[in-house]
């Protein structure tokens, strides 16, 4: 056996399907609980905070509206780079991919700068419950983008070093799946956070 | 044992569709925003507003994360713990009274 089949054998399994591919949405499985674990923690806690300042007082609608559509399109970004990659154009799937960690580096400004309004207004972790739960659960999340921008930026490294080609687009996909799932998260958390006050 | 082509993988969609499913998702928040400050639409902001954040929810999911396109396989590993997470906050939301006047 050639090393050239030793390999493709390792990188699929039984299925047929990519391990890592399978490996990522399990991954992704397992995220759906941690996250729904953190809602409900949230959620059971909204209205129920015996001090201020209470969500009312402090959400701020437009402001998070845009940071929210700055999330939206950076998963278009990542679509039309994963399109480049497996299309062989590496001069716009590392442009894409930039993009991509440069909209959710927006994103994570966006959530300092809400983090750092509120802590000035006086909530904190040990504030009241809202504070507590919020600063988890938004927090949990800001935490995956960060890990998701060095993914994408890392993946900008090895593309100008030409380590990343047209023949591993499906490392561009598996980080994609899991830049798409921080975005879906996001999803959830503005309509139950900001919009259901 | 489950032969290769069984599960094969179907083409990606097209960079326009991407583009249009992106308009639509900026569209929905847009809308879900303007529902937001509607007084008249107080009384059913709730079912409003869920159901457009599942709208932009299968979008992502079925066109960028190709799950409309890809393995049954990988479907399953995704829906099932989702449905269990969303089982759960169900139970735990109606326990807790969390949508309850």
């Amino acid at each position: 056996m050639s090393q050239t089949d030793a390999a493709a054998m390792e990188m699929h399994s039984a299925t047929g399907l990519p391990n890592r591919k399978i490996l990522m949405w399990a991954f992704i499985g397992s995220e759906c609980m941690l996250f729904g674990s953190l809602i409900i923690v949230y959620m059971v806690y909204r209205g129920k905070s015996l001090v201020g300042p209470y969500p009312a007082d402090l959400l701020n609608i437009p402001f998070i509206t845009v940071t929210t559509f700055v999330l939206l399109m950076s998963s278009l970004m990542m679509v039309l780079a994963l399109s480049a990659v497996q299309r062989g154009d590496m001069k716009w799937g590392k442009i894409w991919l930039f993009m991509t960690a440069l909209l959710g580096m927006v994103f994570l400004g966006g959530q300092v700068y809400e983090f750092s309004h509120f802590v000035h207004e006086g909530l904190t972790l040990k504030t009241n419950l809202f504070g507590g739960s919020f600063f988890l659960l938004t927090g949990t999340h800001g935490a995956h983008v960060a890990v998701g921008v060095i993914w994408l930026m890392s993946l900008v490294f090895m593309a100008q070093r030409g380590r990343l080609t047209q023949a591993n687009a499906e490392t561009v996909e598996i980080a994609g799946l899991y830049w798409h799932f921080v975005d879906v998260v996001w999803i959830v958390l503005f309509t139950l956070i900001y919009l259901l006050v | 044992m489950t032969q290769p082509h069984e599960h094969a993988e179907h083409a990606h969609p097209s960079n326009r569709t991407y583009i249009l499913v992106a308009a639509i998702l900026g569209v929905i928040t847009a809308v879900e925003v303007g529902v937001f400050y509607l007084d008249a639409l107080k009384p059913v902001l709730v079912p409003i507003l869920l159901a457009l954040s599942a709208a932009k929810f299968t979008m992502v999911v079925g066109f960028f994360m190709h799950l409309k396109f890809d393995s049954k396989l990988y479907r399953a590993l995704f829906v099932g713990p989702l449905v269990v997470a969303i089982a759960v906050m169900m139970a735990m939301f109606l326990l807790y009274g969390v949508f309850s006047a």
